[in-house]
């Protein structure tokens, strides 16, 4: 069992859960996730890491209400217990001293980019960060991002926060300005996609987090394959992050919907059955 | 042995076989030559005294029965049900040779579900402790084994597992109608009743490693992390949607309860015409659980023919009467897909039988002929290999092969204090040899840290 010590929202659509878990906090390090299943007949699903501190002996999860097991999750309150949660999981981010690296963050996926900024500052290295999302509800810590980058750019679809756009139209601006080292890209499929092609004729090398369907997470099920150069790559232990320019994302797309149509036939009877319980 | 009806039983996940009534378990024990030189004892590998067991069960003496293989073997209800009995004990009986082997694992399975039908509910056990701290990775048969057989030399033993259940290949793997839930957790009841702790999500070289483990007091760590990565067979289509690794599909059934989703929220494609690839253990499991799931065609498609088979015989029996079909000596090389992206067809080679390869076996050619079956799923079952995330974890850890670590045969490895067994350090293989391999271990380790205490309070 884990305790949830703390729970508040990390942007206004967003959810962000301090969870006790002193092994996975004192072995985290950038780009790792957990495994987490809230109740005996739940789910195992993966959430990235945003946060550790090992001396308190806390992790700290994010996401965003996008189907049962998310919706569950975030009607816990501080002092509930979470059933399991097995981490860390998935190699460790590429962490050393790049010279001019870009961060770029689509909507929930920045979380796992807080991690990988801190490490990155540290060795050291100049970041910008890109965070972009559908509107200012889902922009993520962008006091927190701000607070470590050397500079932090914004942009959203519907214009209600920053520049109005997507973060490739920024991350050219930030190309072309002067060389980028690396770009590191986290979030929906087709951002990441989009960032990849967008470096690709720029020559930077770009690092996506991809996150397929899984089930264990330890490299024991196969669910999580992604095509990379051609080859079957599993991405809880080979990944999540691989190079943006090699990765099948047509494939990912495909197997991301795979389970569509149960995703929501279990959203819908949950929220038929919690009908008033089930705060919006 | 009794089993259901397969017209009824390949709808739901209830257990297949009946097991042995107590009269029919007395007659059969009677038929036992009680050989002087008991071949089906050579056959075991972990050497069970059968005929004094036989003779047990032939005086009614049930518990008396079930003592004699719980000195060698913790997990006879499970053995009893899943053995290759024909390739190990009942291979050698004698009778065998002119009509039926007795058959040991059913008389194994009835003393085994005797007890539990007529026993009260044990209390913890109580075992003067030494003090010494031994952990143990993986909480699959070998793993479980080492454990009990530790607990009781006083040992204090905590077991990792990386899962949210332990068990290994028998929680996560093989089927409920084959080896129901419920006898599994009593079988590890018993083994925390001895004091051996387990730690769930506990996943050793991430959540804590090995060198951690050491450095928190562990004498000696055993290693049987079982060989739980699918191997897969590099041709075009395996990454379609509906194209499944067995273990997934078995782990979402299995251990996610994903037969009863929505009750259960992890969910698995029920799909109407099924290939499953592979001739073993495996694949009868994944192509029996697609019937239960609701199939209305299963396909098992396999490049030898029947004789090769390395499935236990009475799996193919079963999948056979349940009205799955075996397409044998097909090779598929190619999963063709629609415009979608998911499955609809696998295209094969009709295979002929050569020379006798490394195996032992004939090794199939092509015929030069192929053709085209139309399936929605694919279920890929042809083998598991070493899984990396701990065996990369241990510095200067000897390996073998595709990642397996290297031990003698008592389970020792490299690296002083690490000990490994099962299908880590064979590679895929029974639970009676990972058992085998579990209990080998735990003497090694009580010699080595009995040597190594001694040593220590020399000075
Ligand atoms: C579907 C299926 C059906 C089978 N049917 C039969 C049969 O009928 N008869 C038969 O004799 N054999 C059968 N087998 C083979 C048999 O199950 C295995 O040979 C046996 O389970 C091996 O035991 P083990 O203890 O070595 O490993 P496993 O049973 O694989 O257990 C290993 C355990 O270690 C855990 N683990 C892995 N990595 C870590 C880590 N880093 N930290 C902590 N824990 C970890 C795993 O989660 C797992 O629980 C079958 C196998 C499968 C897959
Ligand atoms: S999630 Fe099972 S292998 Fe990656």
């Amino acid at each position: 069992m884990f305790k949830i010590l703390h729970k508040d929202a990390a942007a206004p659509q967003v959810t962000s859960l301090i969870i006790e878990a002193p092994y996975i906090a004192s072995h985290h390090q950038a780009g790792n996730f957990v495994v987490l299943r809230i109740h005996e007949k739940g789910e195992r699903i993966p959430l990235t890491i945003a946060d550790s501190d090992s001396d308190k002996g806390t992790i700290t999860l994010l996401f965003q209400k996008i189907g049962k097991t998310t919706e569950e999750l975030a009607m816990l309150k501080a002092g509930d217990e979470i059933r399991d949660i097995a981490g860390p999981l998935g190699h460790a981010s590429p962490i050393k001293k790049y010279g001019r690296c870009v961060l770029v963050g689509g909507g929930i996926g920045s979380a796992t980019l807080f991690p990988i900024l801190k490490a990155l500052k540290r060795e050291p290295n100049k970041v910008i960060v890109i965070l972009g999302a559908r509107a200012k509800e889902l922009l993520v810590w962008p006091d927190k991002f701000s607070e470590y980058a050397d500079e932090t750019l914004l942009t959203t679809d519907d214009g209600s926060s920053g520049r109005k756009g997507f973060v490739t139209e920024t991350l050219k601006e930030v190309i072309e300005e002067s060389k980028v080292d690396i770009v590191i890209a986290v979030g929906p499929v087709r951002m990441m996609q989009a960032v990849s092609e967008m470096t690709k004729p720029y020559r930077v090398k770009t690092i996506v987090s991809l996150n397929p369907v899984m089930v264990e997470g330890t490299g024991m099920c196969g669910a999580c394959r992604v095509t990379v150069s051609n080859k079957t790559r599993f991405a809880c232990i080979e990944g999540p992050e691989f190079d943006g320019h090699e990765v099948d994302f047509h494939e990912l797309v495909n197997r991301l919907g795979f389970y569509r149509a149960e995703e929501a036939e279990a959203l819908a009877k949950f929220k038929s059955k919690c009908k008033g319980k089930c705060k919006k | 042995m009794r089993a259901r009806d397969p017209q009824k039983r390949s709808r739901d996940f209830k257990e297949v076989a009946l097991g042995l009534t107590k009269a029919q378990a007395v007659k059969e024990a009677k038929r036992c030559l009680q050989c002087k030189k008991p071949r089906c004892v050579e056959g075991c590998p972990v050497e069970i005294e059968i005929p004094r067991f036989i003779a047990a069960i032939k005086d009614n003496d049930f518990s008396g029965g079930l003592a004699v293989i719980r000195e060698y073997n913790m997990l006879p209800a499970i053995c009893g049900r899943v053995c290759p009995q024909e390739n190990q004990c009942q291979g050698g009986c004698i009778l065998g040779k002119k009509s039926k082997p007795i058959a040991i694992g059913a008389l194994e399975r009835f003393v085994a579900d005797y007890e539990t039908a007529t026993e009260q509910s044990e209390s913890p056990v109580c075992i003067d402790g030494n003090g010494h701290k031994v952990a143990i990775v993986g909480s699959g048969p070998a793993g479980l084994t080492a454990a009990a057989d530790l607990a009781r030399l006083g040992y204090d033993i905590t077991i990792f597992e990386a899962l949210h259940e332990p068990g290994g290949v028998l929680t996560y793997g093989i089927p409920e109608f084959r080896l129901p839930k419920k006898i599994i957790h009593r079988e590890i009841e018993r083994i925390k009743n001895l004091g051996v702790k387990i730690l769930l999500n506990w996943v050793i070289g991430r959540t804590q490693t090995v060198d951690e483990l050491f450095q928190e007091g562990f004498k000696a760590i055993f290693i049987g992390v079982g060989a739980g990565s699918p191997k897969y067979m590099n041709i075009p289509g395996e990454n379609l949607n509906n194209v499944y690794f067995a273990s997934e599909f078995l782990t979402r059934v299995n251990l996610m309860k994903a037969n009863q989703f929505p009750a259960y929220d992890t969910p698995v494609k029920k799909s109407k015409r099924v290939a499953v690839i592979g001739g073993g253990n495996v694949a009868m499991d994944s192509a029996r659980t697609a019937m239960r799931l609701g199939a209305e065609k299963v396909y098992i498609v396999y490049r030898r023919t029947e004789d090769e088979m390395p499935c236990r015989l009475e799996e193919v029996e079963h999948a056979k009467e349940e009205a799955i079909e075996l397409l044998l000596l097909v090779n598929p090389k190619e999963i063709i897909g629609d415009e979608r992206g998911y499955v609809k067809a696998i295209r094969c080679d009709k295979m002929v039988l050569c020379e006798t390869d490394e195996s032992g076996r004939r090794k199939p050619n092509c015929s030069g002929e192929e053709f085209t079956i139309e399936v929605d799923q694919v279920i890929m079952a042809i083998g598991q290999t070493s899984n990396p995330v701990l065996v990369k974890s241990v510095k200067g850890l000897d390996l073998w092969g595709a990642g397996y670590i290297t031990t003698d045969c008592d389970g020792r490895t490299n690296i002083p204090g690490i000990f490994a067994g099962g299908d880590i350090s064979t590679g895929a293989a029974t639970i009676i040899s990972a058992m085998g391999a579990g209990k080998r271990a735990a003497r090694a380790i009580d010699a080595y840290i009995k040597e190594t205490a001694s040593l220590t309070s020399q000075f």
